[in-house]
Formats: structure tokens, C-alpha cells, sequence
């Protein structure tokens, strides 16, 4: 086994009373895609939003169990380092509104009110734009706000965002969901590049999708973790009835 | 049915909706009556000299309103310093902390304080300021016109933010941002058109409040800039000459409210044009 | 290991962030807390002022006639009085009239150019200040009263409780019928379908489906439109004619609450004079409270339903 970068022991999440993530262990490796998949509703979104302690922010929301973020607590440590250390990429593109492309790139370091000198404020957006793949399109306008972008250029511009805070780990929740097929085609294709630089954990409904570009895979269901494993023996070979029937479309 | 009976209830029809529409148009009548005889009485006085002049004893030709211009500036201003950043505070609590007890206090306390009137506010004012301070001043004035501007604020804000996208506020936390910073440097700003409405709209109405002003700023027929002395306002002005016996007073009063409308629709209609420019889209 | 939450465990103060963090937590708070507490200073200053009145006169405050600086006896009925006179009688004329715009831009005419000329207008002239509509009363209505006065042959005063009832009800339509719209869109599309689809016509729907159907909301408008008239001071002041005489007519001169208030205060020295007039204020500050919290109320109630 690969060395794990993030390790959840027994980890139970609650809205209020209602307990929709349901004692889940798993080491995730470093430096590969980890592929999230369940039924809608099951709590996949719930699982990485406690990740990088995201979900605590949903008023009565509970969390009981561990995550490890190399062998740290996470929820020992303070949660804006945890948010630093663990970028999230959402379903539904969100640059922020008023802000330019530059900043929306450089936003973790502005909003925190790090001062970056001008050469190594272009060199990151340079550099977060090109992993992000948007960087040609984009090199021009880097002064207009985002908004006038396409949902896929928006939706990479997040992921540049992200990943100039340099994370050690990217939580994509449905990145696709809300984008056409070319656009897909294009964050997946980045994805599988990012590899070299982040440990990536993908929830996506779509099988299809987490065949072409997961390593592992993590099938959830009613907030159970059902199984986990190399994709390759997951999609061929599950050993549960329910991940069978979810990978032939019996629910879900 | 018979023929006759559907014939009758379509011409009740119509005879409503002419009913309704009529009397749609006759109430604006008045509205827009009273303001053509405001501007078409008073455009008559307005000069150069009558904005930076101060008034004439009565008798003397001439003079102008520069003092309660000031004036008002000043209570405007006394009002929005403690009030803006106060309001904006508080409506952040009450649109962020929803299920807490102080927002279900405090969101009543403003519907409350919204629905005071002007006049109780003004003894508030006279009681809390006027007294210690042993006499009328633009502070006291100023103090109970922030009073009244805050519930207006509070509201807007709260209602703005609420508008807000939660997906802004996950955008700004997962990049590692702390919360506080999160409100002040992405909610503020993307609620910040909203907000100034608010804020615009607030000032247009404590500009024209006369009654909190009777008996905390009281007037002066002089120019003052001293906040703890009296000052006068162009409501307390109009109040003053409107009610007294002399014609070329009324005359002066018709030019001040002529100046006071056309401040305050100005800035209602300002606002409302150029916000819909700012605002930001999601 | 649990952790209790919301963004509370953000703010365990840890290093400067975390201190900054919690200075935005704890501003917001005092921030939120001042306006209680600023409403309750309102009321116990109110209170605390009025002392020396409520302990002269006790309830009889409320039912005595006499109103008389000069012998220090104080009762407020003619306020009391003037005060409902003026505000229901506005409510009054004022109604249909609001009724109308509330209809117009509510059900007629819910989109396109007449209906949002008509509702920027009515928004706008509610902007303008209260004193404005005072001065234009003086010296428009005022006179067109005395005429109407003489003409039947009462005494012609001009100014008055019918005259300060009318300039009320111009300036509550706007308040009104911004309120009644907002009833009135609140009634779902679902039950006037129905009644359309049985054959109702328009007029039908709206006398016997929709205003029924908004009967609590427009309650509530009432009641704040009510809380507005009552509260209204400066337009008041200038035309109801300052008599502090238990009004025998609608014609009569009179004051309201708050316009013997705005009349009196400046000139009251005697203390116990001016804590009558505060005392008038409390119980203004009072009824325009209860007025707007079950309105409010049964706005939010109605809002929440559909
Ligand atoms: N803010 C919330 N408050 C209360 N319950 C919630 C909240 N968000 C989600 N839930 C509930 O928690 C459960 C898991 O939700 P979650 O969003 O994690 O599912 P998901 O697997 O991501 O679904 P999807 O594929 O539709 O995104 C659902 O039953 C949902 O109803
Ligand atoms: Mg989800």
C-alpha cells in the first residue's frame, strides 16, 4: 500500500440528529485520484466537506471520529491551515463576483492579507493558470472580472484559484455536473495532469467519469462506506450486491 | 344561466377594473399636485444668492438658506457616523446568526424601533442629550436622527445579505479564509450596492425629518458649526417660516421646500438608477 | 471525540487571526445587543420621565378632559381622541384608494409600463417629507376647507380634524397600497386558477377569491398604515388647529398625541407639565409598538404560509 496523506478513522457527520455519514475509515493515497461515488444523497459531499472542515460550518452540524492529515489531527489544528493544506473545487463554478481574473487566482492570498510583490504575484497566477490550463485563454484579460467567462473557463479558473494557495490535497465535488461534454472533457483531462501536484479526491456520480480518470474508488452508500479499491478491481469486480447494482444502474 | 345574468356580471366586470383604475389615478393626483405646487411655488425664489446667503430679519429683502443647509449637512452627517457602521453591524448578526435569541430580540427591537415615531424620538433625544448637556445643540438633533436611520440600516443590510449566494461564502472559507475576513472582504462587498442603498435611501428620509429636530437642534437664524449649539435644518426652517404670519416668509419657505424635495427625490431617484449599475451579478 | 459546532470553534482564541476572529464575533454581538438595549432605554427613560405624571394623575390621565398648563391639571383625552379622530378617519378615505393601487399593480397590471410608472411614483412621493405635505395643506387645503366651512355655514376654522385627517390619508396611500400589493401577490396562483376555470369573471375572482383569501394581510396593512397615521407629526401639528378642547365635531380644531407634543414641549417649564407631555409620548410609543408587533406579525405569518 501506497503511503496515505489522509486517513479518516470512524468519522460520523450529523446534520442536528440526523447522522448521514456513517463511521467511515479510509486512507487516501498520495498523489493519485480518489473517486467518490454513491447514489445521490448519500453523503459524499458531507464525507469531503468534513475533510477540510467545511462541514462544520452548517449551523447544528456534528462530527465525531477522526481525520488525519499526515498523521495530524485535523481537527486538532486550526481549521483556516486545514483549508489551506486541503482546496475545494465545488459543483456549481463560484469565482467571486467582483473581483478580476488576477485576483480571483490570487484571492487565498489577498483575502488573507498576504502581500505578494508584484513579479511574485504574476509568476503565481502565471503558474496556477497554466496547471489550470486556462492560461492561454485568459492571458489577456487578466484584468476583467470572471463573470464573463464560460462555465468551464470559470470552473478552471476555480481550480487555479485553488491551487495557488499550493494545497496538498483538492477536493472536486461534481466539478462536471454543471458543464457540457467538451468542458468535461477538459477538466477531466486536467485532473489526470494534476496528479503530479496534488493528491485529488473526486465525488462524481458518473461512473464513466471515475473509470476514465480515478485510481481508486470509494462507493458510499446511505452514508456507509460499502467498499473501496483499485478502480480497475472495484468496476470489474465488486464484491458487494449494492455496489453491482449501483454500477449497473439499478439506483442512483 | 341565463343570457341576461352573464351579460350583467361582465359589465360588473368592467365596471370594476374602470372603478380600479380610476381610482389608482386619482390618489396619485394629489401625490403628484402637492409636488408640481412645491417646485411651481417655489422655483420663483431660488437664486444663487438664496443657497449661500443667510436669512434677512423680516422686512429686509433677500437672504437665503445657506445656514440651514449647513445645518442639515451637519445633523446628517452627526447621524451617519455612529449609525452606518452600527447598523451594518448589527444587521451582519441578525442575517448571520439566525437561530440565536438575540436576532429574534433584536429583529423586533428594529421592527419597533422602525415603527417609533419621529416625535418620541425627539424627546429621547432631548431627554438622553439635551439635558445633561444643559441646552440645544446639532448634536442632540443629530443623535436622534441616527436613532431613527438605524432600523432602516439594520434592515437593508440583513436583507441584502441574505440574498447573498451561499456559495461566495464557501468559495472564500475553503481558500482558508477566516470567517470575519470572509464577511468583510467578499459578503460586504458583493451586498455593498444594497447596502448603500440602504444607507442613500435612509439619509434622503432623516433629511426631511422635521419634528425630532423641534426641540433638540431647535434652529438658528445664524450659521453654526459648532455641533453643541442649536442649528437649524431645512425642515425646522420651512416649519418655522411656513407657520408664521408673513408672506415673503412663505415665499422663502416655498424655496427651501423646493431645495428639500428636490434633495430628496434626487437621491431616491439617483439611488435606484446607478445601484442597479453596481450591483453585482452572480 | 466530538465536536460540538457552528463557526464557534473558529473563534478559540489561538493566534492573532483567531483574535481578530473573535473581536468580529463579539462586535457584531454588542452591535445586535445595543439595539435591544437602546429600545429598552427608550421605553424605561420614557417611563422614568413620566413618573412624576403617572403618580399625580394615575389612570385618570387617560379620561380626564382638562388640559390646562396654567392651573397644572393634565388629562389626555383630548388627545386620546384627536389622535384616534384623525388616524381612522384617514383610514377611511384612505382605503379604497389604496385598495385600488394595492389591485392595480397587484392583479391588473402586475408587469408592463403604466403599473411600474404607478408604483416608482407612489414610491417616491413617499419619500417626500412629511413637512412638505404640512405646508402644502396650510395653504391648499386649508383654505379649500374654510370654503367648504362656510359654504354649509359651520364656524370656518379651515384647519381642524377633518383637514389633518385628509392630508393623513394622502400620505398613508402610498404606505398602504405598497403593502396591500405585497398581500395580494402572496395569494397563490392555484386558487384563482380554480375560480377562473368555474367560470368566475375577473371582479368575481378578486371581491371573492383573493381579497378573502388576503383578509389577514390586509388586516395587517390596516394596522400598520393605522401605526403610521398615528405616529405622524409634523403635517398633523400644521393643520389640525392646536386646541387642547375635547374635540365636539369632526370640523373642530384639536391635537393629536403627537402634535401637542411637537406644540407644547419647547414651552413647558413646570416639570410636572413636561412629564405630562412625556407621558403622551410613552403612551404613543406604546400603542404604535403593539400596533406594529401584531402587524408585523401577521405579515410574517402570512409570508411564511405561502
Ligand atoms: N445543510 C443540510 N442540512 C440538513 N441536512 C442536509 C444538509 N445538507 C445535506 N443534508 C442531508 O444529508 C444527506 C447527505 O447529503 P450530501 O449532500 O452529502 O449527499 P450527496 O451524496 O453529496 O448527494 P448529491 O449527489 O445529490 O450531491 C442528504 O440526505 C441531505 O438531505
Ligand atoms: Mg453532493
Amino acid at each position: 500500500m501506497e503511503s496515505a496523506v489522509l486517513r479518516t478513522v470512524g468519522l460520523s457527520a450529523y446534520y442536528g440528529d440526523n447522522l448521514v455519514v456513517k463511521n467511515v475509515s479510509l486512507s487516501i493515497s498520495e498523489d493519485r485520484i480518489t473517486a467518490i461515488m454513491g447514489p445521490s444523497g448519500c453523503g459524499k459531499s458531507t464525507l469531503v466537506r468534513c475533510f477540510n472542515r467545511m462541514h462544520e460550518l452548517t449551523p447544528g452540524a456534528k462530527i465525531e471520529g477522526q481525520v488525519f492529515l499526515k498523521e495530524e489531527d485535523v481537527y486538532e489544528m486550526n481549521p483556516i491551515t486545514v483549508r489551506t493544506r486541503i482546496g475545494m473545487v465545488f459543483q456549481r463554478p463560484n469565482p467571486f463576483p467582483m473581483m478580476t481574473i488576477r485576483d480571483n487566482v490570487i484571492a487565498g492570498y489577498k483575502l488573507n492579507g498576504i502581500k505578494l510583490n508584484r513579479s511574485k504575484r504574476d509568476e503565481i497566477v502565471e503558474a496556477s493558470l497554466k496547471e489550470a490550463a486556462l492560461w492561454d485563454e485568459v492571458k489577456d484579460y487578466l484584468h476583467k472580472r470572471g463573470t464573463f467567462l464560460s462555465g468551464g473557463q470559470q470552473q478552471r479558473l476555480c481550480i487555479a484559484r485553488a491551487l495557488a494557495v499550493k494545497p496538498e490535497i483538492l477536493l472536486f465535488d461534481e466539478p462536471t455536473s454543471a458543464l457540457d461534454p467538451k468542458a468535461t472533457a477538459h477538466i477531466e483531462r486536467l485532473m489526470t495532469d494534476l496528479k503530479k501536484t496534488a493528491t485529488l479526491i473526486l465525488v462524481t456520480h458518473n461512473i464513466a467519469q471515475a473509470g476514465r480518470v480515478s485510481d481508486f474508488i470509494a462507493f458510499l452508500y446511505l452514508g456507509e462506506l460499502i467498499e473501496f479499491g483499485p478502480k480497475g478491481r472495484l468496476l470489474t469486480t465488486p464484491k458487494d450486491k449494492r455496489t453491482e447494482e449501483f454500477l449497473t444502474g439499478k439506483f442512483g | 344561466m341565463s343570457l341576461f345574468r352573464v351579460r350583467l356580471r361582465i359589465a360588473k366586470d368592467i365596471g370594476f377594473k374602470a372603478m380600479v383604475i380610476v381610482l389608482s389615478f386619482l390618489s396619485v393626483a394629489p401625490l403628484l399636485f402637492i409636488l408640481f405646487y412645491v417646485i411651481g411655488n417655489g422655483l420663483s425664489s431660488l437664486n444663487w444668492n438664496f443657497l449661500i446667503e443667510i436669512p434677512k430679519p423680516v422686512g429686509e429683502i433677500g437672504g437665503g438658506i445657506v445656514n440651514s443647509i449647513v445645518g442639515s449637512f451637519l445633523l446628517v452627517i452627526i447621524a451617519s457616523l455612529p449609525s452606518i457602521p452600527l447598523g451594518i453591524a448589527a444587521g451582519i448578526y441578525l442575517s448571520e446568526h439566525k437561530e440565536s435569541k438575540l436576532t429574534y430580540w433584536g429583529g423586533l427591537a428594529v421592527e419597533v424601533l422602525q415603527g417609533t415615531p419621529s416625535i418620541v424620538i425627539g424627546i429621547i433625544a432631548y431627554l438622553w442629550v439635551v439635558v445633561p448637556m444643559g441646552g440645544f445643540s446639532a448634536l442632540s438633533g443629530g443623535i436622534g436622527l441616527g436613532i431613527m436611520m438605524l432600523p432602516m440600516i439594520i434592515k437593508t443590510t440583513e436583507e441584502t445579505l441574505n440574498l447573498m449566494p451561499d456559495f461566495l461564502k464557501e468559495a472564500a472559507l475553503a481558500l482558508g479564509v477566516p470567517y470575519y475576513r470572509t464577511m468583510l472582504r467578499v459578503i460586504l462587498p458583493a451586498a455593498a450596492s444594497g447596502i448603500m442603498t440602504g444607507v442613500l435611501i435612509s439619509v434622503a428620509r432623516i433629511a426631511g425629518e422635521t419634528a425630532p429636530l423641534l426641540f433638540t437642534a431647535f434652529g438658528n437664524a445664524f450659521m453654526n458649526w459648532n455641533v453643541i449649539k442649536p442649528v437649524n435644518s431645512l425642515p425646522l426652517l420651512i416649519y418655522n417660516y411656513a407657520t408664521s404670519p408673513y408672506p415673503e416668509w412663505h415665499r422663502f419657505a416655498w424655496g427651501a421646500s423646493c431645495v428639500l424635495v428636490g434633495f430628496v427625490l434626487t437621491l431616491n431617484l439617483s439611488v435606484r438608477i446607478i445601484i442597479k449599475r453596481w450591483k453585482v451579478r452572480f | 471525540m466530538e465536536i460540538p459546532l457552528s463557526n464557534k470553534a473558529a473563534i478559540l482564541p489561538r493566534d492573532r487571526s483567531q483574535r481578530a476572529e473573535s473581536a468580529f464575533q463579539i462586535i457584531i454581538l454588542l452591535s445586535a445587543l445595543a439595539i435591544v438595549v437602546l429600545l429598552a432605554a427608550i421605553f424605561l427613560s420614557l417611563v422614568l420621565y413620566s413618573l412624576p405624571s403617572l403618580t399625580a394623575f394615575g389612570p385618570s390621565f387617560l379620561v380626564r378632559k382638562t388640559w390646562d398648563p396654567v392651573t397644572g391639571t393634565f388629562g389626555a383625552l383630548p388627545f386620546l381622541v384627536g389622535t384616534l379622530l384623525t388616524s381612522f378617519l384617514a383610514l377611511l378615505i384612505s382605503m379604497p384608494f389604496s385598495l385600488a393601487i394595492s389591485i392595480f399593480i397587484g392583479e391588473y397590471f402586475k408587469r408592463g409600463v403604466v403599473s411600474s410608472i404607478l408604483k416608482n411614483v407612489t414610491e417616491l412621493l413617499a419619500g417626500i417629507p412629511s413637512i412638505i405635505y404640512g405646508f402644502w395643506a396650510l395653504f391648499v387645503l386649508v383654505p379649500i376647507v374654510r370654503g367648504f366651512q362656510m359654504k354649509v355655514g359651520i364656524f370656518p376654522y379651515g384647519v381642524g380634524i377633518f383637514t389633518a385627517s385628509l392630508i393623513l390619508s394622502v400620505m398613508i396611500i402610498p404606505y398602504a397600497a405598497s403593502i396591500g400589493r405585497e398581500v395580494i401577490t402572496l395569494v397563490p396562483s392555484g386558487i384563482k386558477e380554480a375560480a377562473y376555470s368555474l367560470g368566475a369573471t375577473r371582479q368575481e375572482v378578486i371581491t371573492k377569491v383573493i381579497l378573502p383569501y388576503a383578509r389577514s394581510g390586509m388586516t395587517a396593512g390596516i394596522l400598520l398604515a393605522l401605526g403610521r397615521a398615528l405616529g405622524e407629526t409634523m403635517a398633523v401639528t400644521m393643520v389640525i388647529g392646536n386646541s387642547n378642547r375635547l374635540p365636539h365635531s369632526l370640523f373642530s380644531p384639536g391635537n393629536t398625541m403627537a402634535s401637542v407634543i411637537a406644540n407644547e414641549f419647547t414651552e413647558a417649564t413646570a416639570s410636572l407639565y413636561v412629564s405630562s407631555l412625556i407621558e403622551v409620548g410613552l403612551l404613543l410609543f406604546l400603542v404604535t409598538m403593539i400596533i406594529n408587533v401584531i402587524g408585523r406579525f401577521i405579515i410574517k405569518k402570512i409570508s411564511i404560509g405561502a
